[in-house]
């Protein structure tokens, strides 16, 4: 039986070591004809499947009009991604996908595109920064801001630190605890707000990370007269299927794997902080 | 895919037809020869009505009667010749269409590293039912509904119900259970099937709802059915909606139980539920599931399967470092809400269809009708 949702083999071409439980995959598909088909929005994400092991929903990181490998950013926290980061340059695996609803490309044109995210992990939005610095031209300002709870936790610091130096382009960082060698803020994300000089009127404003830290920034932005239609976010659920099957991502009137993972703040704002959903 | 499936017929009031009891192995012998070698009907198993492979009439349950309740089921003997006087078992359609487990892909590992992704080879077979009830011919059109819609088509779940034949059987002894007539979906099977009876002491009524239906009863060649017959069955199906004693107050609960999310009865109700699952087992709706992976001993492919998941599970809303739904009421709450509020605006209805099968099934007989009620009770109370 013809099964159109079944993954494609793909090789890793390159294995980059981010921190000790953090690592990015380049993936080369191994048959051309389905590496010239393959097309990706920044913010959606692939099916990666690991042989004889199981499959998992990541983030592609790398730009989506980039001709070479697709990168994807893993950490090791389960049975998968802690069997994905022992595969070495040359190993094979399968991914499916793309999938999902990406960034909003069209609201944002023109605009000042301000990204906060928190936590460990902003690979949702790399891929979108990547396609603004790519074009920098069609956007206004580029603001990026990042929390994390210790100064260890940030990657890709010298990735910021290279953004930093793009024209029209503000990189914000903030730790919740800091250490000597810390030059940047101390204090959660939105402690970074008021540096940031967001024109609430110019700007579309992209989340990514823990909900609860979402929610917060949220609150600070609609306070800074920033419009809930400006906001959007990107939210993780238990996804196994990607297309809207198996059940495990509903989250109200939505399947986050297809309807999401990016998400209009006024579509998902009756649940966003409910305990539950 | 060249289509096994039967052509609605629309727009006409089907022709209605008179089988004699007798003759119940001709209609068996005509489903047959219309290419469906496996027929399956309703048969006593281990207590329980379920659908089974059958090769005459006479393995019916004649005469068998069910007695349902929250949290149980009996089957007694009772008299007549009838053979379709029980309301359903715990099986409903689903898993004829939406396997409990099955391959979706195989992964082949070659002695270079390289892999190979496969599809599955297996046809499922065509297969006729016998005795499906209005409740379950409403949640196959849900599930159709969600698993065929596009842009992701499951193929799997399209080869299967490509070619199930179904011979709905208009329900005439509803369990105490059953609350069909008030989610709009029974006692009378109305579409979805390709034949339709209603039984008689004496024979059936049938009626076709496909060209595939119509022409198993070309074959049979039968006598018109007689007006007070067919009265007779009508009458039998009102009078089956007017002994339901259980309902739900509105076929739309979405802004009743949304305005409700913090209703101090899920804690009580979470308190009984044992998070069991058997609910979303039985349900005719729930699709859940989980995909995983069963690699060959020899380690050089792998299977990627699919088996029926549920939201009472604690896995279900694993995200890698914390659990969504870690507290029973937040999985019953997830259940009911997405049942019976969040389905209206994924598929234009509620996900209930009223076969009671989660009340009956319910090890602690929690009734999903009484949940409503408790709830809708006191206001829109937040706590």
């Amino acid at each position: 039986m013809r099964n159109p949702d079944r993954p494609v083999e793909v090789e890793v071409v390159e294995r980059v070591e981010e921190t000790p439980t953090i690592y990015t995959l380049h993936l080369r598909f191994t048959d051309p004809e389905v590496a010239e088909a393959y097309r990706s929005l920044p913010g959606q994400y692939n099916m990666l499947y690991l042989f004889g092991v199981g499959e998992i929903p990541i983030s592609i990181v790398s730009d989506p009009d980039h001709d070479g490998p697709v990168e994807h950013t893993i950490r090791s926290v389960g049975r998968v991604t802690r069997g994905m980061e022992r595969l070495k340059v040359g190993d094979r695996m399968g991914l499916r996908g793309p999938y999902g609803r990406g960034w909003p490309l069209q609201q944002a044109d023109g605009r000042d595109v301000v990204i906060v995210t928190g936590g460990l992990g902003c690979a949702p939005v790399v891929s979108m920064i990547r396609y603004v610095l790519q074009r920098r031209e069609r956007f206004g300002r580029l603001v990026i801001m990042q929390g994390v709870k210790h100064t260890d936790d940030l990657i890709w610091r010298r990735q910021y630190e290279r953004w930093q130096q793009m024209p029209n382009t503000q990189v914000l960082l903030a730790a919740d605890v800091g250490g000597p060698n810390w030059p940047y803020s101390v204090g959660k994300v939105t402690v970074l707000f008021n540096q940031a000089g967001i024109d609430p009127d110019r700007s579309i404003v992209m989340l990514c990370g823990p909900e609860i830290m979402m929610k917060a920034s949220i609150d600070r932005l609609l306070a800074l007269k920033v419009p809930p239609d400006s906001i959007w976010l990107s939210i993780e659920r238990n996804m196994q299927c990607g297309i809207g099957h198996c059940g495990h991502c509903q989250v109200g009137p939505y399947f986050v794997c297809q309807d999401g993972p990016v998400f209009h703040y006024p579509e998902l704002r009756p649940w966003l902080g409910v305990t539950g959903f | 895919m060249d289509s096994h499936r039967g052509l609605p017929l629309i727009g006409m009031e089907p022709s209605a037809f008179f089988l004699p009891r007798e003759s119940l192995d001709a209609l068996f012998d005509a489903i047959r020869g219309q290419g469906y070698a496996r027929v399956l009907g309703p048969m006593e198993r281990n207590g329980a009505i379920t659908y089974t492979a059958i090769t005459a009439a006479s393995e019916l349950p004649r005469g068998l009667r069910d007695r349902q309740g929250p949290g149980h089921y009996r089957l007694e003997p009772g008299s007549g010749e009838r053979c379709f006087s029980w309301a359903n078992g715990p099986q409903a359609l689903k898993p004829l269409t939406f396997a409990p487990r099955e391959t979706l892909w195989r992964c082949a590992l070659d002695d270079s590293g390289r892999l190979t992704f496969l599809d599955t080879d297996a046809v499922p077979e065509r297969t006729a039912v016998i005795g499906v009830r209005a409740c379950d011919l409403a949640a196959m059109r849900i599930q159709e509904q969600h698993f065929l819609k596009p842009p992701h088509p499951d193929a799997h779940f399209a080869a299967r119900r490509e070619r199930l034949f179904l011979v709905a059987v208009h329900c005439s002894h509803p369990a105490d259970t059953c609350f069909c007539a008030s989610t709009g979906d029974g006692p009378r099977a109305e579409t979805g099937h390709d034949l339709a009876m209603s039984e008689l002491d004496y024979g059936f009524i049938l009626t076709a709802g496909t060209d595939r239906g119509q022409a198993v009863l070309a074959e049979l060649r039968l006598a018109p059915a007689a007006p007070d017959d067919r009265a007779q069955a009508d009458a039998e199906i009102e009078k089956a909606a007017r002994a339901q004693t259980r309902g739900l107050p509105s076929r739309d609960l979405k802004e009743a139980l949304y305005a409700r999310l913090e209703h101090p009865h899920w804690d009580q109700v979470g308190r009984r539920c044992l998070s069991c699952g058997n609910c979303t087992a039985v349900c005719p709706t729930c699709f859940c599931h989980a995909e995983m992976d069963e690699p060959a001993l020899a380690g050089d492919s792998s299977e990627h399967l699919r088996q029926w998941d549920s939201c009472f599970t604690a896995v279900h809303s694993y995200m890698g470092h914390f659990l969504v739904r870690e507290e029973t009421r937040l999985r019953y709450r997830q259940w009911l809400t997405h049942k019976l509020a969040s389905w209206h605006e994924q598929y234009g209805r509620s996900g209930c269809v009223g076969c009671g099968r989660c009340i009956a099934w319910c090890p602690v007989g929690i009734d999903i009708t009484a949940e409503v009620s408790a709830l809708l009770e006191s206001g829109d109370a937040q706590s």
